[in-house]
């Protein structure tokens, strides 16, 4: 049986949630009925050669019943710009699910999950997927206040929700890591779950593989297919000999990885 | 209707192939495709021993078309052999296996991973004299008549029971001349094009965009160049031409066989759409009964020039 699809779908709803980001809404249930929270589509934005390669975007929320999924994306470039344009009931060739390294959800006492900006669309499924079998804290961390998204999603889903602005401008003041830093002095989690910008990322990285907490990490690089055939989106992992260069595919071996199998 | 090519020796259902380095070995587009309704597969450039490519990021878009900077990373010969390989076997599909000389890229590099391809069961060998991203050989062998000469007469030496088939680069002056090369030395087939070195600039950062700064150029953007090529190379030498640069779909097939190539190949095409391929054979039934052709054949080398 296949477990990868490449359907057209009918965009049944588009909503701007604040300035240059905007979450859609597709049909595709033989996508839903299999997707995994942290999965990601490929989606072609142009067909009449505007662009080029599809655009990776990560799965937001999966409703198998309905047979749609959402996802949400920032208008960086010309893709996700021409896509920003699209209306409901046009239709959008995506390929997916993607990734065969998915979030481990399962029964866990305590977890942390942390988010930095965009990054913090891709856990919400996770998040979901995890209430009623754990306790689960949601770190988000944004620039400011007007970037601030999801903040209702995420208490619905998530056992508690922390909040930081990097100004200070909305709930505390800061990075969400030092938050998650903090509590853990208290109580440590089960296992950090991470998605966001690099710097964010390394510094998540850095603290739970020195605390040793177990930490799955979603990750970033540009992408030529997402199913594996053109090695193009490489990211480094650890080797016994640290001299040795050693890559994996984000598309193939990820987007999740274990913080302590990949140098970022 | 007849779709049915022999190139120089591989019997194909029709003259559709998948390029080098944009299909893996297979697995990843077996998800969406039948593997054997494809004329030939060919595989990811494979090396002896395994090969780490550049760093990331090595692959970006440019208008109608991509660049990438992969730097033949592979997991070597032996690992082909004993997972990709048997895997690929079940399909009813001529394989050929693309291959360089690793790391060291010297003439002697050829010769032993040719000897050994000499001995499996696959349908045929491309060397590639024409990867613009790795520092060590490759190109520097495939821009003269005389460097495409020395190592394809020596891989042709080991290579006895298979036929050989040479990738040219396009990044040269007269495309004829490396085609003649490749001839001379017996070569049964030459495929052309292989990437354009290219460059694009980050303007923000000042910094080009791929981790080493330069990448090979691909996609509908590099076609026009490889059409003409094709019908340079076609006329300059007697051996058959595989087309390839740019070609997303059967029309785009039909141009380069029109130029005279006697198959094609789909690269760029395959990331951005996996069924590419599968759907340029139906364009080229399409046009077949379109124009009443009875067998492919008849369309090899067929334009008339003006
Ligand atoms: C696995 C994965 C999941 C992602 N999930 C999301 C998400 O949920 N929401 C969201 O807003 N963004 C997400 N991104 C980032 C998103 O893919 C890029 O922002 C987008 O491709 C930019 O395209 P563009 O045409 O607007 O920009 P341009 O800069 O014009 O794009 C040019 C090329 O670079 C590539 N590119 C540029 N930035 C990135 C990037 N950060 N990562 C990968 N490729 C890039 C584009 O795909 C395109 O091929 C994800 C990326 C990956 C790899
Ligand atoms: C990601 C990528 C990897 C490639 N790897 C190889 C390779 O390993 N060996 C090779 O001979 N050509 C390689 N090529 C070149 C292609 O086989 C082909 O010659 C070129 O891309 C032009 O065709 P296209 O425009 O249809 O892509 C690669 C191309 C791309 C885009
Ligand atoms: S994008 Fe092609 S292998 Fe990952």
């Amino acid at each position: 049986m296949a477990y990868k699809y490449k359907l057209d779908c009918e965009i049944l709803d588009t909503e701007k949630i604040i300035e240059g980001i905007y979450k859609f809404k597709i049909k595709a249930p033989e996508i839903a009925e299999i997707a995994k929270a942290g999965q990601f589509l490929e989606i072609q934005v142009s067909t009449t050669g505007e662009t080029f390669l599809r655009r990776p975007i990560s799965i937001y929320n999966i409703e198998k019943a309905e047979g749609t999924v959402e996802f949400i994306f920032q208008v960086k470039g010309k893709g996700t710009e021409i896509l920003s344009t699209k209306k409901v009931g046009d239709i959008i060739n995506v390929i997916g699910p993607l990734g065969n390294g998915a979030f481990t959800v399962k029964d866990y006492k305590k977890v942390a999950i942390i988010g930095g900006g965009i990054g913090t669309y891709p856990l919400y499924e996770l998040a979901k997927e995890l209430k009623g079998r754990a306790e689960t804290t949601m770190y988000m961390g944004f620039r400011n206040k007007s970037l601030v998204t999801l903040e209702k999603e995420f208490e619905e889903v998530a056992s508690n929700v922390v909040i930081t602005t990097d100004d200070g401008s909305y709930k505390e003041k800061g990075y969400a890591i030092n938050v998650l830093k903090e509590d853990c002095k208290k109580e440590k989690p089960d296992i950090i779950f991470a998605c966001g910008p690099l710097p964010m990322l390394k510094a998540v990285q850095e603290f739970a593989n020195s605390e040793n907490i177990k930490c799955e990490m979603s990750l970033e690089e540009r992408m030529g297919c997402g199913i594996g055939a053109c090695v193009g989106c490489n990211v480094r992992i650890v080797t016994e000999n640290p001299d040795e260069v050693k890559y994996n595919y984000v598309c193939q071996h990820g987007p999740v990885f274990n913080s302590k199998k990949v140098i970022i | 209707m007849k779709t049915e090519i022999d190139f120089c020796g591989i019997k194909m259902k029709n003259p559709v192939t998948v390029a080098s380095g944009t299909f893996g070995y297979g697995r990843g587009h077996s998800e969406f495709i039948d593997l054997n309704k494809l004329g030939a597969i060919i595989t990811k450039g494979t090396s002896l021993k395994p090969k780490t490519g550049n760093k990331p990021p090595r692959i970006c878009e440019t208008d109608s078309g991509m660049m990438n900077c992969i730097g033949l990373e592979n997991p070597g010969l032996d690992y082909f052999m004993e997972v990709d390989l048997p895997w690929l076997k079940k399909f009813d599909t001529p394989i050929i296996v693309n291959c360089f000389g690793g790391t060291e890229g010297t003439v002697e590099a050829y010769v032993e991973i040719c000897k050994v391809l000499n001995t499996l069961p696959i349908d045929g060998v491309e060397i590639n004299l024409s990867c613009p991203n790795v520092k060590a050989g490759c190109l520097a062998f495939g821009t003269t008549y005389e460097g495409v000469k020395e190592i394809t007469t020596a891989c042709r030496k080991v290579l006895t029971s298979k036929p050989l088939i040479v990738k040219l680069t396009p990044n040269v002056t007269d495309i004829t001349l490396p085609a003649k090369g490749a001839e001379d030395a017996g070569a049964d087939g030459i495929s052309l094009i292989n990437t354009l070195t290219a460059m694009k600039i980050d303007i923000e950062k000042r910094k080009p965009i791929l981790s080493i700064n330069t990448g090979g150029l691909s996609g509908p953007a590099i076609k026009p160049v490889a059409v003409r090529m094709v019908y340079q190379a076609s006329h300059a030498v007697k051996i058959p031409v595989m087309g390839l640069g740019g070609i997303m779909n059967g029309d785009d097939a039909i141009e380069f066989m029109l130029a005279g190539a006697k198959c094609i190949s789909m690269g760029s095409a395959n990331l951005v759409d996996p069924e590419s391929s599968i759907k340029a054979i139906a364009g080229i039934e399409d046009y077949m009964k379109r124009h009443n052709i009875e067998d492919i054949n008849s369309i090899i080398g067929a334009v008339e020039m003006n």
